[in-house]
């Protein structure tokens, strides 16, 4: 599904520039579940973020599902997030003036799907998360797990071909944390390719296979028992 | 770009965000608002100064005469310089070229009754082309005639309140009115748009007053009106020479600044277009100003709008959003918006001047302010075209940014 060869990435700070991913080779199957580990600093983010086409690499390829992702302009890069990527972010990112069904279908909106589709399938995929009598409340009448619940059903709506996670318990408790990962273990057995960035050993075991980032380049990479959430 | 779905989606960000919709279109609105009323003043303003100088014709001429200053060819200072008879029938043959219409006034008061009723008017005795000068209307009878002036008959015109004053609502044509101890048939009676003082004024021909004058063939002031064809260079020249001609004839020094006087519509005209074109400047510039306070205001709020949507348009733009779509967003919105306040704007402006009417004639002498619908649709466009540039700007910074640092602060 992912295939990464030889990837560099460095930030200019003024006039030094850091060199933050040196040369990582990484490859992902369909129906993975993938905890990308690493302290603060290692590269996990900026990884995640090349994945997610939020940012451009320096160097190395990257093919997703086939498609060489290369020469991305803006527009190129939006269409693609909006095609093959679903994006769950620490901070739940949820539009605060719009209500949790208008959330959810926000991008079949930037993919132009008439109106009374969206909301018909948006509806199904909240019900999935088990928000659907939420659907007419603002983010800021929902509890954070029911937050990130609709984040994921937004990233859901499209039917990506990968899921990815940052932080995304990061801002929940512990027991709130278990329930948006059982929902993410449920997706996963769904065969869906999920990507966690995330630097709590807790998630990480509740996931197929670990990733740990260190300075930059891989340091450990191998299969993990996965523990049920709940 | 201009789908349904589009406005549906703006129309919900309006209802969403009422008071970010208000505060940019309160300050479109305002600023309109502002633009259409000061510019309607000024308009009143100019209404106001023009019609002070409507009421005589702009082709006119004056001729007065008064008392010499220098001493010349033998006479001395302080002489008094009259015109009589012969003046006016030798101006009147040697410019004809120029000359429409030529006009003694000859202007005393004096007590005017009729029955038991009677009062002081201004007397002046004038020759028939004195209508056209002072723009006189006939509302019944007839204006002084030339047999009027060959037979010196005493015949006279009275104004509107003259006929008021001394008939009570009675006809006054046909009657006698008796006015230094003798009886003059009323011809006439007129109205003028001067104001009151200009209807309490009777006319009678100039000769009969000249007769009953201890047969004198003094004339007062003169009144021409030129041709208007000569046109402002021709009435500047005719000036001159009449000045230089009348100079000669009553044996004034060239250099004397008094003895006679003319006074004519013509450089009158010209110093009451430049007063005019100066508030035309001033309307202007108070135009001006305010429509640049309004692009700002509204460029402010632009720029505002789109830092507080900044992680907003972060999160449409991860979840898909071009950035063709998130400046064709805020732009669409933002010219919606500017549209709809700035019209309303525009007709609170309008209804406004319209209430306002001759209310601030008296006080503050502004009479029936207006804009032309044009102006003002211009102005509202003016509005509405830097609002979208000033939108444009922030808004395609924000459709550059990257996701992740729109989102990054949180």
């Amino acid at each position: 599904m992912i295939q990464i060869k030889d990837l560099h990435k460095s930030y200019k700070m003024g006039s030094n520039s850091l060199h933050v991913l040196k040369g990582i080779n990484f490859n992902v199957k369909e129906g993975e579940l993938v905890a990308i580990m690493g302290s603060s600093g290692s590269g996990k983010s900026t990884l995640l973020n090349i994945l997610g086409m939020l940012d451009l690499l320096d160097k190395g390829t990257y093919d997703l599902d086939g498609v060489p992702i290369k020469n991305l302009d803006e527009t190129k890069a939006a269409n693609y997030r909006n095609k093959f990527l679903g994006f769950v972010f620490q901070s739940f990112n949820l539009i605060n003036y719009k209500t949790a069904l208008e959330n959810v279908t926000l991008p079949l909106y930037y993919q132009g799907v008439n109106r009374k589709e969206r909301e018909a399938t948006a509806l199904e995929y909240l019900d999935q998360v088990g928000l659907k009598e939420w659907a007419t409340h603002l983010p800021s009448e929902l509890s954070g797990g029911q937050k990130q619940r609709v984040a994921i059903a937004r990233a859901m709506v499209t039917q990506p071909k990968v899921l990815l996670a940052d932080e995304l318990t990061g801002a929940l408790d512990s027991n709130t944390s278990k329930e948006v990962m059982t929902l993410i273990q449920e997706i996963n057995q769904n065969g869906k390719t999920i990507l966690i960035v995330t630097h709590e050993e807790d998630i990480a075991k509740m996931c197929t296979r670990i990733v740990r980032l260190k300075d930059g380049i891989i340091m450990e990479d191998k299969k993990n028992k996965m523990i049920k959430a709940i | 770009m201009f789908s349904r779905d589009r406005w549906l989606e703006i129309f919900e960000t309006i209802r969403k965000n009422k008071l970010r919709t208000f505060l940019s279109g309160f300050t479109v609105a305002l600023g309109i608002l502002i633009f259409v009323v000061l510019f309607g003043f000024g308009n009143g303003l100019r209404n106001t100064f023009e019609n002070f100088f409507e009421d005589d014709a702009k082709n006119t001429m004056w001729l007065r005469s008064g008392r010499t200053s220098k001493p010349y060819m033998g006479y001395e200072a302080n002489r008094l310089i009259e015109f009589d008879n012969d003046d006016l029938k030798e101006i009147s043959s040697r410019f004809e070229f120029y000359i429409e219409g030529i006009t003694p006034r000859i202007s005393f008061s004096g007590n005017v009754g009729y029955k038991l009723e009677s009062n002081n008017y201004s007397i002046r005795g004038v020759g028939p082309s004195h209508q056209k000068n002072e723009m006189t209307i006939m509302m019944k009878g007839r204006y002084i005639n030339g047999l009027d002036i060959d037979n010196k008959e005493r015949n006279v015109v009275i104004g509107r309140l003259v006929e008021q004053d001394l008939f009570k609502g009675e006809d006054g044509i046909g009657k006698f009115i008796s006015g230094g101890g003798r009886s003059w048939k009323v011809v006439g009676v007129f109205q003028d748009d001067g104001g009151d003082n200009e209807e309490r004024i009777i006319y009678a021909p100039y000769t009969t007053i000249q007769l009953i004058q201890k047969s004198t063939d003094k004339v007062g002031q003169i009144i021409i009106s030129y041709k208007p064809e000569i046109g402002y260079g021709g009435a500047v020249a005719f000036e001159n020479q009449l000045r230089k001609y009348i100079k000669q004839r009553k044996f004034i020094d060239p250099r004397d600044s008094r003895g006679i006087f003319i006074r004519s519509a013509a450089s009158e005209l010209k110093e009451n277009d430049q007063f005019a074109s100066v508030l035309q400047y001033i309307i202007s510039f108070v135009g001006i100003g305010t429509l640049l306070a309004g692009i700002i205001g509204i460029s402010n709020i632009m720029v505002f709008v789109v830092k507080e949507r900044t992680k907003e348009l972060g999160i449409r733009k991860a979840i898909g959003a071009t950035p063709k779509s998130i400046i064709g967003m805020i732009l669409q919105e933002a010219i919606f918006i500017t549209t709809i306040s700035g019209y309303i704007g525009l007709f609170i402006g309008i209804a406004f001047l319209n209430f306002i009417g001759d209310k601030l004639e008296e006080q503050y002498f502004i009479t029936d302010p207006f804009i032309d619908l044009s102006t003002g649709i211009l102005a509202t466009v003016i509005l509405i075209v830097f609002g979208a540039f000033a939108g444009y700007l922030p808004a395609q910074r924000a459709a550059r940014i990257k996701p992740i640092e729109a989102l990054r602060d949180s």
